[in-house]
């Protein structure tokens, strides 16, 4: 990513559509509309890939591909497992049995450090900024293969400055971008939910990832963030990053995902591009009910009668 | 008159003790664990029996000063090794329970009688068998120096010489503290205490990390213990469970995460405590508070006093003396 591409990027503006994106959305459009489609281009691969937790089983996929470029939403109702999903590719959790393969290589059984370092890179859904460094620290704890990160040059600053020179630099210019230059000395901990989200976001790009993992990357966040969030989103995917988001605002998921994926009880219910998928009837049954288009940001919900009326119908349906 | 002259002169001895930069390098060691890594070590004074024994042990049996001193080092780091493998991959608490109980048993071990030919049993190692290399160091000539109200000979077990090998120690161990904790691996600690989740998720090996410090500190904590046991002799029973409790004390008096902390912490801490205990001497055989408190109370009373400054500070300023509050809340993991 060079820094004129990065100050190009127009944050919150849909703008028009990248030759990148455009083969894309072409080869997304031949993929088949239903759970385990496979992809051109796979970027992330898994196979039965099985959780459970006493008697209850919180994730059973046998095959998921992600395309690579693109941004792939994971949606689904509460407990459908899509955060144990993402535990268990990244690194946080150990499955019951299953594989998976990120750029064809076997990653599964790997910590969490080696998929980071793999190319991986998350973020969490309570916000994991380290609130007592400061901003630019967050962000130069990022930066990968820091010679001074070891104990036995740590003590030779001459052996790390340039890097850490360098490691600023781009930090500052990644901060720039999220409007978070001007914190930069600030204790990560001063700022509001939704910068934190902003930071921990610019943080997972010092790693240089070529695939982000967002959890849940609007909850919480402030109505006026949310556009700058979702611009700074596509321009993951304009970079070539491709991102693989959790995510319960379908405002988000229709406005910026390219490929929806549906879970439900741990399984794959279906898949397929936003507008299509969210008409697809077991969607529709798992998850959404019968109201998903009424905005639920509308402020004629907070009128109990119509939330009565609406809470009835779905009693009757 | 005269006795507050004396009592002043002892509290003022008590700064530059060598037994105050025993534990001002046993709380550098432990700020390592604690104040940057959040790691819970309640087993300082374990590192030190070990780094004593070691020291002693390996002196005894004929080797030089700085191998003696090597094999304290050694004897640090084996045992922080053992205790972590296990445990730094498990929540903090564990290392907590497991420190004091090894502690314990380094102890328990030491005084028994089953390894009684090397550790002297219960009576332990007596100083003049193994400070005779120490003192052979000493470039200073015979004699005795006063320096102000305070006296003590060039060279010995209470001299000027071991004073200044202790804090020539203590600003070794300080340069180097200093020099770690404020590069990007000591950033990288810093992460860890806070959220390791977070720095896993960055692809740091957070078990390396944490057993890099823990080794660290532990072979400073050992250190600590050859200092401490220099001056004196090395008898296991000193160094229990109270010896860790006045390590943390002076490290959360001075303030974790902080460079001088451990060391500003150490002299406060000796200093009062000598304070407290001279002039609650004074007083009990010269005043009516005789009536109330008997001389020999004394100790006890300065004991609990010590604990109830410890819950005070952590309780109302867990920063300590030198500590910034924002960035040091008590972040156990």
């Amino acid at each position: 990513m060079s820094a004129d591409e990065t100050t190009t990027t127009v944050p919150g503006a849909a703008g028009p559509l990248t030759e990148d994106h455009r083969r894309v959305l072409r080869d997304l459009s031949d993929v088949e509309r239903r759970p385990g489609a496979p992809k051109p281009d796979a970027i992330l691969t898994m196979d039965d890939v099985q959780r459970r937790f006493g008697g209850m089983t919180a994730v059973d996929v046998d095959h998921l591909e992600v395309q690579e470029g693109t941004i792939t939403a994971l949606i689904g109702p509460n407990g459908a497992g899509k955060t144990t999903l993402f535990n268990l590719v990244t690194g946080f959790d150990t499955p019951n049995s299953g594989r998976w393969s990120f750029q064809g290589r076997p990653l599964a059984g790997k910590g969490a450090a080696a998929v980071a370092k793999a190319g991986m890179v998350r973020t969490f859904q309570l916000t994991k900024a380290l609130s007592r460094l400061t901003v630019l620290q967050n962000m130069l704890l990022a930066s990968p293969a820091n010679p001074g990160e070891n104990l036995f040059l740590s003590w030779l600053p001459f052996t790390w400055k340039k890097h850490e020179a360098e490691a600023t630099e781009k930090a500052m210019e990644i901060l720039a971008r999220f409007k978070l230059d001007t914190k930069a000395g600030d204790f990560a901990g001063s700022l509001s939910g939704g910068q934190r989200k902003l930071l921990e976001m610019a943080r997972a790009l010092m790693t240089d990832p070529t695939m982000v993992m967002l959890d849940e990357p609007m909850a919480g966040v402030n109505p006026a963030l949310v556009q700058s969030l979702l611009g700074h989103i596509q321009a993951l995917r304009d970079e070539g990053m491709t991102v693989l988001f959790v995510e319960h605002d379908m405002h988000a998921v229709r406005h910026i995902s390219d490929w929806v994926v549906v879970m439900a009880e741990g399984r794959l219910v279906a898949e397929g591009p936003p507008e299509t998928v969210m008409k697809d009837q077991a969607v529709v049954d798992a998850y959404l009910g019968a109201h998903h288009d009424t905005d639920l940001g509308d402020d004629s919900l907070l009128d109990p009668a119509i939330l009565a009326r609406l809470e009835a119908e779905e009693e009757n349906r | 008159m005269d006795e507050i002259l004396r009592i002043v002169t002892q509290t003022l001895a008590e700064l530059i003790a060598p037994t105050t930069a025993a534990y001002a390098i046993a709380a550098i060691g432990l700020n390592l664990h604690f104040g940057y890594t959040g790691l819970l070590n309640m087993g300082q004074a374990g590192f030190m029996l070990l780094g004593a024994y070691g020291f002693g042990i390996a002196t005894i049996a004929g080797a030089p000063f700085f191998v003696a001193l090597l094999v304290a080092l050694v004897a640090g780091t084996l045992f922080a090794l053992i205790l972590g493998l296990p445990t730094l991959q498990l929540r903090g608490d564990y290392l907590a329970i497991v420190t004091i109980s090894a502690a314990e048993i380094i102890r328990w071990v030491g005084r028994s009688t089953w390894l009684q030919e090397w550790t002297g049993g219960a009576s332990g190692l007596q100083g003049r068998d193994f400070k005779e290399s120490f003192h052979a160091l000493s470039p200073l000539p015979d004699g005795r120096t006063a320096i102000g109200p305070l006296e003590y000979i060039n060279t010995g077990s209470d001299s000027w010489w071991t004073r200044i090998f202790a804090w020539g120690l203590v600003a070794l161990i300080l340069l180097l503290v200093w020099l770690i904790t404020r590069s990007p691996w000591g950033r990288v600690l810093k992460g860890i205490r806070e959220d390791e989740d977070a720095v896993r998720a960055l692809g740091k090996n957070v078990y390396s990390y944490k057993m890099q410090a823990l080794v660290l500190g532990g072979a400073i904590g050992a250190l600590g213990g050859v200092v401490y046991a220099l001056p004196l002799a090395i008898a296991p029973d000193a160094m229990g469970r109270t010896m860790t409790f006045f390590a943390w004390t002076v490290l959360l008096l001075g303030g974790a995460a902080t460079v001088f902390g451990p060391v500003l912490g150490a002299m406060v801490f000796f200093a009062a405590y000598m304070l407290m205990r001279t002039g609650m001497r004074s007083l009990t055989s010269n005043t009516g508070l005789g009536d109330v408190i008997t001389t020999t109370n004394v100790e006890q009373i300065g004991g609990m006093l010590v604990g109830v400054t410890l819950m005070l500070l952590v309780i109302f300023r867990p920063q300590g003396i030198l500590g910034n509050k924002k960035e040091l809340a008590f972040n156990v993991r």
